[in-house]
């Protein structure tokens, strides 16, 4: 006899944890599927955590959650070939008994989420790899098949929770391959090193923390970011472009982080650590035009698997858990409405999100990808002469400040018309507005 | 090949269960890869699985491979890998992530 459930949950990310929980907690039969040999080990974050969405599925999150530190400073950095200019925000305000976001080792948190939906009575079956949906005559999604022994298994609706590779979704036609320049390729290293160190360079005390966002010649005129963030007693290095850039421009993803590490600014921050891991992953940047459909017959996408991420504001995680949510939400009233999850009525996981801070913020920025794609001078030329300016400015040689003032302009205007310079700050300024 | 000990070095460092002798990802046709100027699985895995080798064509090796699924989306337009994920347990298996 084939096994039924209300909901099988493809993926043990946030997005499916989410899922997972919120549906276990209401109740309902829930099965969810991990291919890793736990949860967590296919998964990679930078990672920042952002607490407001967690606090809405699991309120008292912060009384186990295995958290590193919370952030009390936020830096952002845009580099030249041996120097930076950038703005730090710090605020003691950030040291409250509830802090608004966190830096997290993605392993743990994930197998702290999976204790929770166990406790909540979900069902998660680990070293399993769906590798199939299952559709009925009419085309509906009825269950999946895995690559273990017992054939099938069905439910009422499945939610595909399974990352930035979506084979389910294509594979069914349910979603096209990605392009190039829609996915970043991310990098990143753990290093650790005694906390003290990290105290002492970032000027931290007990679990406070520092993150370091980073822009400027360390792509090679590549549209990415990198980071610098500060753990308990480890620090992640990573970096980040677009995979259409890698396919262009001819550098290594793993020589772009070599080179960053060995950046002289960064360098003494990472002196002395012991690297314990070396990740790579994807990362949707398409933003709001490459969302795909959301929901079918019997289906619903969440997460990154929907290319829900805000790369402006490295915001990914917590798109996936509000999206988790709100499907696993759409479908515990549909249960207790006694509707079946047809895509009519799953519709109503659309109409949530396009009423949440997700499609809204990704509706903001939606022309921001494409910005970035065609302006590569963000990336080249404006890091080597802003902090050239800065070097002029601040080199005391007596020069006269008018005169230094004039060279700069020059400089700018050389690299980059005044028109071009004006467009781009005009078209930067529609595209965030 | 200076490059390529640097990242077996990184690789050195991360926990692999090796699915011996089934790699989960697959160059369709090698010849075809002859008479592909870029080559951009080459320089594009952060893992080096692919490496342009005397006859000119690609050679895959995956044990060292990330699952990022980067070399699937460079080639799409030649649609000449055949990419999945290891058998559920296999494959990269990340402490920290
Ligand atoms: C380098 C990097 C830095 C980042 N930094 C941040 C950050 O600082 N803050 C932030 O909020 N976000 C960040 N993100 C984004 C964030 O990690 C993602 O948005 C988030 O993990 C998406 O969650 P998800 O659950 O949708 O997918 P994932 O976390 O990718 O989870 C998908 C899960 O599905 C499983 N799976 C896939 N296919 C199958 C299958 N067929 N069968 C069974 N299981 C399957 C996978 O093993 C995996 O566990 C970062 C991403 C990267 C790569
Ligand atoms: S999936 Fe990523 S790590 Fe694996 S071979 Fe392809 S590009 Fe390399």
């Amino acid at each position: 006899m084939v096994e039924k459930f209300d909901a099988i949950v493809i993926g043990a990310g946030p997005s499916g944890n989410a899922a997972t929980y919120t549906l276990a907690k209401a109740g309902l039969n829930v099965l969810q599927l991990e291919r890793g040999e736990y949860p967590g080990a296919k998964n990679v974050q930078g990672g920042i955590m952002y607490a407001a969405e967690l606090e809405k599925i699991i309120p008292d999150f912060r009384d186990d959650c295995p958290t590193e530190r919370h952030i009390i400073e936020q830096r952002v950095w845009l580099l030249g070939d041996d120097n930076y200019i950038g703005t730090n925000y710090r605020s003691d305000a950030f040291n409250t008994d509830r802090p608004n976001r966190y830096t997290i080792i993605r392993a743990n948190i994930d197998k702290w989420f999976s204790e929770k939906i166990r406790a909540a009575g979900g069902l998660q079956i680990c070293e399993t790899t769906v590798t199939e949906l299952i559709r009925d005559g009419a085309g509906k999604v009825i269950g999946v098949r895995t690559d273990r022994e017992g054939g099938e298994i069905h439910a009422d609706v499945v939610i595909m929770a399974d990352g930035v590779n979506a084979l389910l979704a294509k594979r069914t036609g349910f979603q096209q391959e990605a392009a190039p320049e829609n996915v970043a390729l991310a990098v990143k290293e753990i290093l650790f090193i005694d906390p003290e160190l990290i105290q002492q360079r970032f000027g931290l005390k007990d679990d406070e923390g520092v993150v370091i966002e980073i822009m400027g010649k360390v792509t090679k005129g590549m549209v990415g970011t990198a980071f610098l963030y500060t753990n308990k007693e480890s620090l992640t290095i990573g970096i980040g472009c677009l995979i259409s850039d890698f396919k262009a421009g001819n550098c290594p993803p793993y020589k772009m982080l070599e080179d960053l590490k060995r950046h002289p600014v960064i360098k003494p921050l990472i002196e002395g650590a012991e690297m314990k891991e070396y990740a790579a992953h994807m990362i949707p940047e398409g933003g709001y035009k490459a969302v795909p459909q959301l929901y079918g017959d019997g289906w619903m996408v969440v997460g990154d698997a929907a290319h829900l991420n805000n790369a402006a504001h490295r915001e990914g995680s917590n798109l996936a858990m509000a999206s988790g949510r709100m499907a696993a939400e759409t479908v515990i009233e549909l249960k207790q409405s006694g509707l079946a999850p047809t895509a009519a009525n799953l519709a109503e996981y659309k109409r949530k999100m396009d009423a949440s801070f997700v499609m809204k913020d990704l509706k903001k920025y939606r022309e921001l990808p494409g910005i970035m794609h065609n302006n590569k001078q963000f990336f080249g030329a404006y890091p080597d002469v802003i902090t050239a300016a800065a070097h002029n400015w601040f080199t005391v040689d007596s020069v006269d400040k008018k005169t230094k003032e004039k060279e700069i302009m020059a400089s700018f205007v050389k690299k980059r018309s005044v028109f071009g310079l004006v467009g781009d700050a005009l078209k930067l300024v529609r595209a965030v507005r | 090949m200076n490059m390529m000990v640097k990242v077996e070095d990184k690789l050195y460092q991360n926990r692999y269960i090796v699915d011996e002798s089934r790699p989960h990802i697959r160059i369709k046709d090698a010849e075809s890869c002859t008479s592909c100027t870029s080559q951009a699985c080459t320089y594009c895995c952060p893992a080096a699985c692919y490496s342009r080798n005397e006859a000119g064509s690609v050679t895959l090796i995956t044990d060292g491979c990330l699952e990022c699924g980067t070399c699937r989306v460079v080639c799409q337009d030649k649609e000449n890998i055949q990419w999945d994920y290891p058998r559920g347990g296999y494959g990269i298996s990340y402490k920290f992530g």
